[in-house]
């Protein structure tokens, strides 16, 4: 039983204790008290460049780095100013976003759903990111994007290519610049049916997860369109190394054609194992043998080495475009890092300028206003020709360039050649096309 | 108090007091400072440290006391979290019942595997485990999508039934988990100066569980139960030759420890109300396994130290880049500053792994009994160097720990 302690000090001890109880509130304050999260307050605001450090896009989330480091080296007025010559929207004026100097922090994804989450909530609890972009992966973007609206930031995607990022999974807080597999599909087609005729039987190989099954219905459903038949839909596991195994029954299955729906380090073995096993020197059904790659990247074309040669594939962009844009890119670039950038670092160095752009023009870093400012906005000059973000879903709509493995490459940079920019009447769809639905945006979120 | 003894109580009452001032003792840096990107007081890193530290201790009662060693583990915090955010789809936001189906599920689960795993000993547990839980996760990322939603990980929509609770908020939004209205990402900010506190309402719940557990844990050490599993340990064929079936006691062991599993799943889904296969890798098993060698494997407190390091590490150094070392080490004249970052660069960033790996190496030579023995031997020199200066050695041994 406590004493009742009425004496000058045990008055004064309780009088201060008391004090400081009433004072405890005021001196709390929720986090309510902002307008958004993170709304940036003093002369700087923070970017947080969230992209795989280890694992097996190490490459791609190196050169994604680059293009954040040189993106945020133009906002603040550094270097050649790139592509914001270029830009048809004059808002940026190189001192930075609204005039609040840019920085950034960075994380690893590791290309895993957990742990990109976990460094991408870390960079809006504790560094105080405004925006969150980055990845490699289409499961991590979809992980991240939906953190985001969780937490009321802004997510601008990385490489994501699968259907899911701006279809089934979409947000209202997430944008996505990257082209897609529907519209990989879309673009081949028509390239595959001039090339290799439109009596063909195809055999796909696809990787085992999400983004192998939206690639493979992507192509599968084109190509069937132009004619073509599917013979067979075989699944391997991501984890994958040796692909022998499942090329040996291609050839017994009556098939003329192998479409490879793999990427990465997969891509890489699976076509140089089709190789090895001489699928191209064969004659099915009197054709040629032909193998195709709906995703191409030059840093996968660059390990499969002389097996590319003359496989066709879709990008989203590549250093050889000749409009002013992608040179000036590629000139300021190079002229930083010395070798030629690739799609995955070029897609992320736009999402950062389309963001700072967006906030100018919003004249808020708040998400709600930012997302407003982005959707149905039309631009130019950013390397892809005209350009229009979709309000619907969040869709970057552009040109699609189909490309072949190079024959004679002049350097190890050089490895692919544009065979033809697909317009992007031809890779347009509804937002309610059968392969992007059952999902709902929602409204923007604002966050605390 | 709670039927503990004086030292038990005392570490209790320890890890209370680590873990409730956690936002004050892991945020020693003025924010804005150049230390203060070692500040780990941030909700999610908080809330990852019980967590995991939860998740530890359960491995700890199976591999500390019995020896069995699971290389599988991480399957059960996989489905323990699926669990949990199914709960969330089809029931309703609040986290009690999703974590009690958490714990429900890991406890069947352990059940099975356990059942048939430990009818070997030794490596070939090990490597038994090991496949199941290679094979829970091969199904999770792709032939079980529809129920895991495969590489994406499973997540909440806003289409989703919530029989008892709302499909989407008012404003259009995916609901967020909560206790009884109470949401797990509420904070509140507690600025003293030129430092920020945060207090954040899931990693006090978190917390809570925590000390929970722990306290479970210290009986289950000084039951006769733990008696059991002691001797399982030191020699399990002698006890079978006394007329002892063992298996019973193991089994129960293993799913008491799946069970912790599938509770640190649910809890890490009512953070962040999403499951990826990932979660269930044998890297992840093998992540629990390093937390509790390096806390110190068969002490109390140990897992959870190891734990907190582990997390500390991956969070922490991960994110030091370039950028930040050159603006640390500014003050250097130009030339050194760049050989000084040149130096501490693949230690740092994309390194972290190495890092961890050198530290995880030093501490398993000089200090095997992990960060525990670490703290004995601290306390060891500091008590002989007192009665040094007291000029009375004495020369009762301490019984070891």
């Amino acid at each position: 039983m406590p004493k009742l302690d009425v004496s000058r000090r045990g008055l004064l001890r309780t009088g201060a204790v008391a004090g400081a109880g009433l004072a405890l509130p005021t001196i709390f304050t929720a986090q309510s008290a902002h307008a958004f999260t993170n709304e940036p307050t003093g002369g700087t605001v923070t970017l947080g460049f969230n992209v795989p450090q280890t694992g097996p896009y190490a490459d791609e989330g190196a050169d994604e780095l680059r293009a954040y480091e040189l993106a945020v080296e133009h906002l603040n007025g550094g270097g050649d100013a790139g592509m914001m010559n270029t830009f048809s929207s004059k808002a940026l004026q190189g001192n930075g976003i609204l005039g609040k100097k840019v920085e950034y922090v960075t994380g690893d994804t590791q290309t895993k759903s957990d742990a990109a989450r976990a460094s991408a909530k870390s960079m809006i609890e504790k560094d105080g990111a405004v925006m969150i972009t980055g990845g490699s992966s289409s499961g991590v973007a979809v992980a991240v994007q939906a953190l985001c609206q969780e937490a009321g930031v802004i997510f601008m995607a990385g490489l994501t290519h699968s259907n899911d990022t701006t279809g089934k999974d979409k947000r209202a807080n997430g944008f996505r610049h990257f082209f897609n597999s529907y519209m990989s599909g879309a673009a081949l087609a028509p390239v595959l049916a001039g090339a290799y005729g439109t009596d063909r039987k195809a055999y796909h190989l696809t990787a085992d997860y999400n983004w192998g099954y939206t690639t493979e219905e992507a192509v599968k459903s084109s190509t069937e369109a132009m004619g073509w038949d599917t013979v067979a839909a075989v699944k391997t596991p991501l984890t994958q190394t040796d692909f022998s195994s499942y090329i040996a029954p291609v050839l017994q299955s009556g098939a003329d054609t192998l479409v490879l729906n793999h990427y990465g380090g997969n891509m890489v073995n699976s076509l140089t194992n089709a190789v090895q096993f001489g699928l191209r020197d064969k004659q099915v059904n009197g054709k040629d043998f032909q193998i195709v790659v709906p995703l191409y990247s030059r840093l996968m074309a660059k390990g499969a080495g002389a097996n590319v040669k003359g496989i066709f594939g879709s990008t989203n962009w590549h250093w050889t475009l000749q409009d002013e844009g992608s040179k000036a890119f590629v000139k300021s670039f190079g002229t930083k890092y010395g070798f030629p950038p690739s799609q995955a670092a070029h897609t992320t160095y736009v999402q950062t300028l389309l963001y700072a752009d967006a906030v100018e023009r919003a004249g808020s870093f708040a998400p709600c206003a930012v997302a407003e400012a982005l959707e149905d906005y039309e631009f130019d000059g950013l390397g892809n020709g005209k350009t229009l973000y979709r309000g619907a879903d969040h869709q970057c709509f552009k040109d699609v360039l189909v490309v072949k493995g190079k024959e004679n490459p002049t350097s190890e940079f050089d490895l692919l050649e544009i065979v033809e920019v697909t317009p992007v009447d031809q890779v347009t769809y509804d937002p309610d096309h059968p392969q992007f639905s059952g999902g709902a945006l929602g409204t923007c979120n604002n966050g605390a | 108090m709670f039927n503990l003894s004086k030292k038990d109580l005392s570490l209790l009452i320890l890890v209370a007091v680590l873990t409730l001032f956690a936002p004050f003792i892991l945020n020693p840096f003025p924010a804005g400072s150049a230390m203060a990107q070692f500040n780990a007081g941030y909700p999610d890193l908080m809330q990852r440290f019980v967590i995991f530290g939860i998740f530890a201790i359960g491995f700890n009662i199976l591999f500390g006391l019995t020896g069995y060693l699971s290389f599988g583990h991480a399957a059960f915090l996989g489905v323990g979290s699926y669990a949990a955010v199914w709960m969330f789809k089809l029931l309703s936001m609040n986290v009690i019942p999703a974590i009690l189906l958490a714990v429900i599920v890991s406890g069947l689960f352990s059940l099975l595997i356990g059942f048939i795993s430990l009818r070997r000993s030794g490596i070939y547990f090990s490597i038994l485990t090991l496949a199941f839980a290679q094979m829970m996760f091969a199904l999770a990322y792709s032939v079980l999508t529809p129920v895991t939603g495969g590489e994406t990980g499973l997540q909440l929509a806003l289409n989703d039934p919530r029989i008892l609770g709302a499909s989407q908020t008012p404003e259009g939004n995916i609901p967020v988990p909560g206790l009884f209205g109470l949401e797990m990402r509420d904070s509140a900010d507690l600025v003293i100066g030129s430092w920020v506190f945060t207090f954040n309402v899931g990693y006090y719940f978190c917390a809570l569980v925590l000390l929970a557990s722990f306290y479970l844990s210290i009986r289950i050490f000084r039951s006769p139960f733990g008696m059991m599993l002691r001797a399982v340990k030191s020699n399990q064929q002698r006890m079978n030759y006394t007329g002892l079936n063992t298996r019973p006691y193991t089994l129960a062991a293993f799913v008491i420890s799946g069970m912790y599993a599938g509770l640190a799943g649910g809890l890490m889904a009512s953070m962040d109300p999403l499951a990826g296969a990932e979660r269930m890798q044998w890297t992840a098993s093998g992540e629990v396994v390093l937390m509790t060698i390096l806390g110190g494997a068969g002490t109390l407190i140990g897992p959870v130290l190891g734990a907190g390091f582990i997390k500390y590490f991956e969070n922490i150094f991960s994110k030091i880049n370039d950028n930040v070392l050159h603006s640390w080490f500014s003050f250097l004249p130009d030339g050194l500053e760049n050989a000084v970052v040149f130096i501490i660069h693949p230690f740092i960033g994309k390194g972290w792994h190495l890092t961890l790996g050198i530290l995880f190496m030093l501490v398993v030579i000089f200090l095997p009994g992990g960060l525990v023995e670490g703290g004995q031997r601290i306390r060891g020199w500091l008590r002989s160097r007192k009665s040094k200066d007291n000029g009375s050695a004495s020369h009762e041994t301490n019984p070891a720990e």
